[in-house]
């Protein structure tokens, strides 16, 4: 199977690889995917209070597509309010891609990486206001 | 000087010899006659030239001249072999034993005859080296046994079975004893008498010789193995197999065996050596790389190996100028990675993390020694984008994490 142009040029020169420490404030990591599955994604979200993404890092363990839409991901995301993030369709990452029948599967878990980040940070900043409202209480 | 792309996937197929094609060449065009014709000399050349085929094969193999039925390939043997005995052995049972890591061509006529209701068959497991168990070859015969189908070597470990002692098995129990020896022959010696096999695929471009060419051994005496044809004609090759002879293939799979004969103690050598400075090249770079297949019990050119953390086709994908395989679900329409690595009994990552590496008559140390830096190289960037690497590195037992609630 030969690959898109774009798939290779994230592959070889994969946008915002890495990770966010652990504790840092403002960070909504999700973690979609499987090993057993062959594909695993970390994707980590810097999210201001008023909900704006302000930078996205992310690891993939997955074939050169999975890795790609990861990446490509991580470029889109980026300068957006999460509204707008969380309603990406899979479909905008198949097309940029170029993506075969077969590889959808990579742009599906990609879409599922931005809503579990998003709903990370929600999570994680709901749990965050309650202690410090108890606090000044 | 190194040229790219290099060619390591030699399980696949390999480049015809030099020597091959030179001898092919005549039987395109001044000597192109019809095998079969009998009462001219373009015919009889013809003849004359798969006769002398016919006997380098069967001496590679221990068998006779005659005992060899030439078809379009190991696929072709492996279905008339097996759909071959089935068919003829109707009165006397209809069970069939063979195992988990078959190579498909064996397996799906197994489940085709399945399917037709004419065999039941047993699928045997193999060991965490891909061994199967004499013992339990002995233990799955019942009356209706009458076929035992088991490979000489395995295409993607290269786990050679116990296929001597199983010979042993099928001649004491009286079961027809089928092998599948499309990456042995060639590659280590295969006796066809010693082995106490009954009918042997073979295959001639696995060796160095054309593509489009195969044959059966079918034993002609003790005992005579009997096949109902599955191709119906004109009656060549003793009537188990109709259609003209490929006499240009015929030819060079003649010289490809016997070449592969002359040349196989030394070139068995070699490519051991290559391979185990392979592994060794790889294994001092990187660490958690697990070798699949068997420790010693493999074959000569045959590495494969599972790079933890990182997933097999996009690591094929990083060393674009090296041809080899993978394991990966991703480099087939199924998404299901290899069977045969899942037999083994490993984790299902590290099936998607597998690579065979395949080395051949014209691989160089110079290439092996790339390869071994380019992947090394590649595994190592994909490790630190891998979130399963950083995960282990922080001490996150893999197994512990349940994957399907982290997604929601």
């Amino acid at each position: 199977m030969a690959y898109s142009s774009k798939v290779l040029d994230h592959y070889d020169n994969p946008r915002n690889v890495g990770s966010f420490a652990k504790d840092e404030p403002n960070v909504g990591t999700g973690v979609v995917g499987a090993p057993e599955c062959g594909d695993v994604m970390k994707l980590q979200l810097k999210i201001s209070d008023s909900g704006m993404i302000e930078d996205a890092k992310f690891k993939t363990f997955g074939c050169g597509s999975a890795i790609a839409s990861s990446s490509y991901v991580t470029e889109l995301v980026k300068g957006k309010h999460i509204d707008e993030a969380i309603a990406i369709k899979n479909t905008v990452i198949v097309k940029e891609l170029n993506l075969p029948p077969v590889k959808i599967h990579c742009s599906v878990l990609a879409e599922d990486a931005i809503k579990a980040a998003i709903n990370d940070w929600k999570k994680r900043k709901g749990a965050g206001v309650e202690p410090a409202k108890a606090q000044r209480a | 000087m190194l040229k790219t792309p290099i060619y390591m996937d030699n399980h696949a197929t390999t480049r015809c010899d030099d020597r091959v094609v030179k001898a092919m060449l005549p039987y395109f065009t001044e000597k192109f006659g019809n095998a079969a014709s009998r009462n001219h000399s373009f015919g009889w050349e013809a003849e004359e030239a798969v006769d002398k085929a016919r006997n380098q094969i069967a001496g590679l193999i221990n068998a006779k001249p005659k005992e060899i039925i030439f078809t379009s390939g190991a696929t072709e043997s492996d279905n008339l072999a097996i759909k071959g005995v089935i068919e003829f052995q109707k009165e006397r049972g209809n069970h069939i034993i063979t195992c988990v890591t078959e190579h498909k061509a064996v397996l799906d006529s197994c489940r085709a005859l399945e399917r037709q209701g004419k065999a039941t068959v047993t699928y045997l497991r193999v060991d965490r080296y891909g061994m199967v168990d004499p013992d339990e070859v002995r233990n799955a015969i019942t009356d209706k046994t009458v076929l035992i189908t088991i490979m000489y070597a395995n295409n993607e470990i290269g786990t050679i079975h116990p296929i001597r002692e199983i010979g042993r098995i099928a001649k004491d129990k009286g079961v027809v004893f089928h092998c599948d020896a499309v990456q042995a022959v060639g590659k280590i010696p295969v006796d066809v008498e010693a082995d106490g096999i009954d009918l042997l695929a073979m295959s001639g471009h696995k060796i160095y010789g054309p593509k489009g060419v195969g044959a059966l051994y079918v034993r002609s005496k003790g005992p005579r193995v009997r096949i109902t044809p599955i191709i119906d004609g004109g009656g060549h090759e003793r009537g188990m197999r109709s259609g003209t002879l490929n006499v240009t293939g015929i030819v060079g799979m003649g010289a490809a065996f016997e070449i592969a004969g002359r040349e196989m103690p030394e070139e068995a050598r070699r490519l051991g050596e290559l391979r185990n400075k392979l592994q060794a090249g790889i294994f001092e770079r990187l660490d958690e790389v697990y070798v699949n297949g068997h420790p010693t019990q493999r074959l000569p050119g045959n590495l494969n190996v599972s790079f933890a953390y990182v997933e097999g086709e996009s690591l094929l994908m990083g060393i674009s100028d090296v041809a080899v395989s993978s394991g990966s679900a991703c480099t087939s329409a199924t998404l299901e990675p290899s069977y045969v690595i899942r037999a083994l009994g490993i984790n299902e990552e590290l099936a998607h993390s597998s690579i065979r590496f395949g080395l051949g008559r014209f691989n160089t140390e110079e290439e092996v020694d790339y390869v071994t830096d380019r992947v090394s190289r590649e595994v190592k960037r994909l490790r630190e984008m891998s979130p399963l690497y950083e995960m282990a590195k922080e001490g996150v037992d893999l197994k512990s994490v349940n994957w399907k609630a982290m997604r929601e």
